[in-house]
């Protein structure tokens, strides 16, 4: 036993980084075989509607009021961080351009997915957890269902399709707020807020924002059901899987973000000088 | 003596079997070496201290979960050549009635005792209304609680369901992990006489896990003894017990007499001293 501890003790900074990395590699194996196993059931058949409606409902309906406020405000806000150096610039007429630029590429998927990311991602860990530590994930297999199609799949399939409708949800709702506060309180004229706001934006990036969020998606269903499926025993274990649900999920949306930003911005500067007639 | 009535079954070839079985949890070893049948018709006990591998067991012999060495036989066939889907089939000839009855919280009771129909046959609606109706009387309890959830109900009304549930897929051998466990004696004895019924009509195999002395007096017609595999020498076998239910409690083996007769022995200063 005091040959354990001997050994313990001499632990180095090297061990614990070696144990770390070794962690990070085993974490993100299982995460992607737990993906090709979802894949392979996705692609095996569609789950029954009496399973995939609830989680439909569940996702997109019961999301909406926490992205009208978030894309609401978030519109607004831009607007007041934006006023002054517009007006600095004396092009305060300009600003619906930069509301609506930021809230469809960047912010509108970005942030939707972050409060999905909090509201559908941890739920989903925490019911699957519960089911885990409850044995009725076993239960389910006892009685002839496999539980990555009868649970996974109509999560991952609801945040597939919902998600990029919820940011674009967002982003009109945040539009709308830019406008309010630029045209109500800052004294903009709705006629020029309009006209900047749909010129300066153009159908790639809407696209660009669309693509996003469906990756956001695919990522938040993944990470937060993979969670749950691997949940520790107990409330604390559940708790846990819920935490780290929205914390994977987040790390993921900002990751894939950036690489999808690079990826998007290539392909523009590819398409400008290739097809300039594809970047409407 | 209940048993005494049924005890005289005449063995069959095995039913379920394990072969050297061994299970580990990262690196903590639950099962070692594991060898026993199960004959078809019998109802068989499988009992030991808390943490000795019992529930594991079970889930092994389901193929809920893959042992770390040996084999699970259904049927004389190792389940380990099945391929993923004749596993699905053949497991459908198996029930599970789980510790906590693992009902699904957001189905009803009548959902609940439906799924394993909807999920697996394609019957139609007053079929399928009517074999939940017959497994939930069958189980002791009342249609009317069929639009039930689970949380609106007792632990011994969500047993039944569950036992319900796993029956009205009418398997061939029934798993029963703990089915006492958290219950009054008499709803203990209710379940201990819904085992009996189960195994007298349907000719059910049975398997119980069990820490329940009154059960193991009354349910089975043979026991199979498991001891925690951390408090074993290396070599020493896991299995203490197999036999009957009428010698085991003058067994030779002193850990298997005082498992039986609850005494805590010296387990008292190996816990104090630990």
């Amino acid at each position: 036993m005091s040959s354990v501890t001997t050994l313990q003790d001499r632990r180095s900074p090297i061990h614990l980084i070696g144990e770390c990395v070794l962690a990070f590699v085993n974490g993100i194996g299982d995460l992607t075989l737990f993906a090709g196993r979802m894949l392979g059931w996705l692609l095996a058949g569609p789950p029954r509607g009496s399973v995939i409606w609830p989680t439909l409902h569940e996702v997109g309906v019961r999301s909406l009021p926490v992205v009208l406020i978030t894309g609401l405000f978030i519109g607004m806000v831009l607007a007041v961080q934006s006023y002054d150096q517009f007006v600095m610039m004396h092009l305060e007429n300009r600003l619906g351009s930069v509301i609506t630029i930021s809230l469809v590429e960047e912010l509108g998927p970005v942030l939707a997915a972050v409060m999905l990311a909090g509201r559908v991602g941890s739920a989903m860990a925490a019911e699957l957890g519960t089911m885990r530590v409850t044995e009725q994930i076993d239960a389910l297999r006892a009685l002839g269902a496999n539980p990555i199609h009868y649970l996974v799949v109509p999560r991952f399939i609801a945040c597939l399709l919902l998600i990029p409708l919820l940011a674009v949800v967002a982003d009109c709702v945040g539009m709308l707020g830019g406008w309010f506060f630029s045209t109500q309180v800052l004294g903009i004229d709705s006629f020029y807020y309009w006209f900047h706001a749909v010129n300066f934006v153009t159908g790639f990036d809407v696209v660009t924002g669309l693509v996003k969020s469906l990756f956001f998606g695919a990522a938040i269903a993944v990470v937060s059901c993979h969670r749950g499926f691997n949940c520790g025993a107990g409330a604390q274990g559940v708790g846990r899987a819920a935490t780290e649900a929205f914390v994977y999920s987040f790390v993921a949306i900002l990751v894939l973000d950036f690489f999808l930003s690079v990826a998007s911005l290539e392909l523009l500067l590819v398409l400008r000088a290739v097809a300039p007639w594809a970047v409407f | 003596m209940p048993q005494q009535t049924h005890t005289s079954r005449t063995p069959e070839a095995p039913i379920l079997a394990l072969r050297g079985v061994s299970r580990s949890f990262g690196s903590q070893q639950v099962l070692r070496d594991i060898t026993f049948d199960v004959r078809r018709g019998e109802t068989l006990a499988v009992i030991g201290e808390s943490g000795c591998g019992k529930s594991v067991t079970l889930k092994l012999m389901m193929g809920l979960l893959n042992p770390s060495a040996g084999d699970v036989l259904w049927n004389g066939n190792p389940i380990s050549n099945r391929t993923e889907r004749e596993l699905h089939r053949d497991r459908l000839k198996i029930g599970f009635l789980f510790q906590g009855a693992a009902l699904f919280d957001s189905m009803d009771v009548y959902e609940n005792v439906a799924f394993g129909l909807r999920q697996n046959k394609r019957l139609p609606e007053a079929e399928i209304e009517s074999i939940v109706v017959e497994h939930l009387r069958e189980s002791g309890l009342s249609p009317s609680i069929a639009r039930k959830m689970p949380s609106e109900l007792s632990g011994g009304m969500r047993k039944r369901v569950g036992l319900a549930r796993a029956l009205a897929l009418s398997p061939e051998v029934m798993l029963y992990d703990e089915p006492t466990t958290g219950l009054d004696p008499v709803m203990s004895d209710v379940i201990n006489e819904l085992i009996l019924r189960t195994r007298d009509r349907r000719a059910v195999t049975g398997i119980v896990v069990t820490h329940d002395m009154t059960t193991l007096r009354k349910v089975p017609d043979r026991i199979v003894m498991l001891y925690p595999q951390s408090r074993l020498q290396p070599n020493e076998p896991q299995i203490v017990y197999e036999g009957s239910p009428a010698e085991i409690f003058d067994a030779e083996d002193s850990r298997v007499r005082q498992f039986v007769r609850g005494e805590a022995g010296e387990r008292i200063e190996e816990l104090f001293a630990a």
